[in-house]
């Protein structure tokens, strides 16, 4: 969901994810709340970021919207898993153009500027 | 149908909005540039606890009922009058048709007295009960759990009744409730047994009114951009929704207090969903990804007036008043090194946070945010924030001293966010850099709030002034 803002960098999505340590938190399961998400989401950065924090459940291309009114629910579950329960602890946000990292502490991206970026 | 809606006699201005937006949360279906339909009792003023509403179903003023704040109770009238003798003849002329499923043999009923402005012993209310016996209870009594509960509520008129414009005219009513208010939420939550606190935590009460204006619902997402201590998103958390919060002070949101006294411990302490997210960002330069809109159900914010709290954004206090230039950070620092931040305005703030909030709130999302007022005397019209995406729906004012109050605004997305729209902000943003200091002046509270009272006004006479020290008027805001 997250770019890089830095003045001039037009390409700063997505993010890379710098795994250094990732916790797990058990959510409770909201399908209507994970069909909203779904529509909103750029499924490869999210494949991608999911997998760079050692989870590779996801399947590579986007699935079709209607998976979700299936009444299966395996799918939902995995991005239940990935979008709600997988918690970057420590690590870091590395922007794709300019290597900028934002660090990732105690749980919470670092997503300021210094001075020379504003 | 018409309900009447009884309310607790306190922010009296939050009262009506919030039955208006619960309604449409459970599903009152209300057509467009229209509200929910209100009356008064006859000859009561503006602020009585007592009003008429009319709600499609039962369900819906039960679900009201329970979820709400302000709402005492929601009754189905039977009758009313000034005397006993006019309510006994209401009462009995309201329909069989709608009293008879209520008194049947196999139920268990209770009648209650309430009063308002006045006190009744014991036996006057007992009195009053027993004086019923034209309505044909079949059922037996049951003072704990009752399938029925009636409620009798008598008030008198008098000079002055509760702070209120005297009511002309005295008024009995007699309905059977359909729903009653849980002000059990309020005690759990209050702010002195949480353990993360900051110095301006919103107060739970007006927590969860705002979480109410905000329709916060199970599988809804709601963001504050000002997220502090988590105060408001906790409320919004206990309504079911997910949460998501932005700070930019990142002691408050990372670090609190240790380990078991931050955000997260707010939400751990009530066993309630931890948020989604936290970040640490600035409003005036959010870093979402481009292309990203139409993401949050509501945002819900206290925004930093500059009174309490001031506002901070990118860029140094020195770079933004222009005495130094940008400086690039040695590569050796860049790693711990802490960006330093200058003064926003409100006017800035309150700009971004529409902008923000016309880029990610889905079609029909509502931003609901605290912008303060300064009151004065000459009663000059006050003019809040607009935007080309938003319909202001409801308007509450809080008065916190003599100097100045806040005002709950609650706006509707109407419009979707366009191209032209964000070429607008982005020209704003560049004019509030350009002239950061004549917007930090034009925008500031602070010394309006603060400002010394005139001395010419107190010290008429000059040999009883002793006191040196300038009279802060806002001393105790």
């Amino acid at each position: 969901m997250l770019s890089c803002n830095i003045k001039g960098v037009s390409n700063g999505f997505p993010l890379r994810i710098e795994a250094g340590k990732v916790i797990e938190k058990e959510v409770d399961f909201n399908p209507d709340f994970l069909k909203h998400m779904f529509a909103k989401i750029e499924w490869k950065a999210l494949v991608e970021g999911a997998r760079s924090m050692g989870y590779a459940e996801l399947p590579e291309d986007s699935p079709d919207a209607t998976v979700l009114d299936s009444g299966d629910e395996t799918f939902l579950r995995k991005l239940h898993h990935a979008l709600l329960e997988l918690h970057l602890e420590e690590g870091a946000l590395v922007c794709p153009e300019t290597g900028r990292k934002f660090p990732v502490n105690k749980g919470i991206p670092n997503m300021l500027l210094h001075e020379d970026e504003v | 149908m018409w309900f009447l809606c009884v309310f607790y006699h306190r922010l009296l201005d939050f009262r009506k909005p919030e039955v208006e937006a619960l309604a449409e949360l459970f599903g009152e279906e209300i057509a467009e540039n229209e509200s929910l339909q209100w009356r008064l009792p006859q000859h009561h003023h503006n602020d009585t606890p007592f009003h008429f509403v009319q709600l499609s179903s039962e369900e819906i003023a039960t679900n009201i009922a329970k979820r709400s704040i302000l709402v005492k109770g929601m009754y189905e009238l039977w009758g009313e009058g000034t005397c006993y003798e006019e309510l006994e003849e209401s009462i009995k002329s309201y329909p069989d048709s709608r009293k008879l499923p209520f008194l049947t043999s196999g139920s268990t009923f209770r009648i209650s007295v309430e009063t308002f402005g006045k006190a009744m012993t014991f036996e006057e209310q007992n009195d009053r009960i027993r004086s019923f016996t034209y309505i044909p209870f079949e059922g037996k009594v049951d003072l704990k759990n009752p399938d029925h509960n009636f409620f009798l509520m008598e008030m008198d008129e008098s000079e002055e009744n509760n702070g209120l414009p005297p009511i002309v005219q005295r008024r009995i009513f007699f309905g059977r409730e359909v729903g009653f208010a849980d002000r059990k939420l309020l005690p759990t939550f209050q702010l002195k047994s949480r353990t993360y606190l900051g110095p301006t935590a919103m107060d739970a009460e007006m927590a969860f009114l705002m979480a109410n204006q905000a329709k916060a619902t199970s599988g809804k997402l709601v963001y504050d951009p000002f997220v502090g201590t988590g105060s408001i998103l906790v409320s919004a958390a206990r309504f079911g929704a997910m949460t998501m919060g932005a700070d930019i002070d990142i002691r408050v949101v990372r670090d609190g207090r240790g380990p078991d006294c931050n955000v997260w411990s707010n939400f751990k302490q009530y066993g309630l969903p931890m948020p989604v997210a936290l970040l640490r960002m600035d409003n005036n330069l959010p870093p979402w990804r481009s292309g990203l809109k139409e993401i949050f159900d509501a945002i819900i914010c206290d925004p930093p007036y500059g009174v309490r709290a001031c506002g901070r954004k990118s860029g140094g206090r020195k770079i933004l008043r222009g005495t130094v230039d940008p400086y690039t950070v040695p590569d050796d620092k860049r790693t711990d090194h802490i960006p330093s931040t200058g003064a926003y305005s409100l006017v800035e703030c309150v700009h971004d946070l529409l902008h923000l909030a016309a880029r990610m709130l889905v079609m029909k999302g509502r931003l609901v945010f605290f912008f303060p007022v300064l009151r004065d005397d000459n009663g000059g019209e006050v003019k809040f924030p607009e935007h080309p995406c938003f319909k202001l729906v409801a308007v509450s004012e809080q008065i916190l001293s003599s100097r100045y109050s806040r005002v709950l605004l609650t706006m509707v997305k109407v419009e979707p966010y366009s191209d032209e729209i964000e070429e607008a902000a982005r020209l704003m943003h560049l004019e509030f850099r350009k002239n950061h200091l004549k917007w930090l002046e034009d925008g500031n509270i602070h010394s309006s709030v603060f400002k010394p009272i005139d001395s010419s006004q107190i010290h008429t006479d000059s040999k009883t002034f002793k006191d040196p020290k300038p009279k802060y008027r806002g001393k105790y805001v």
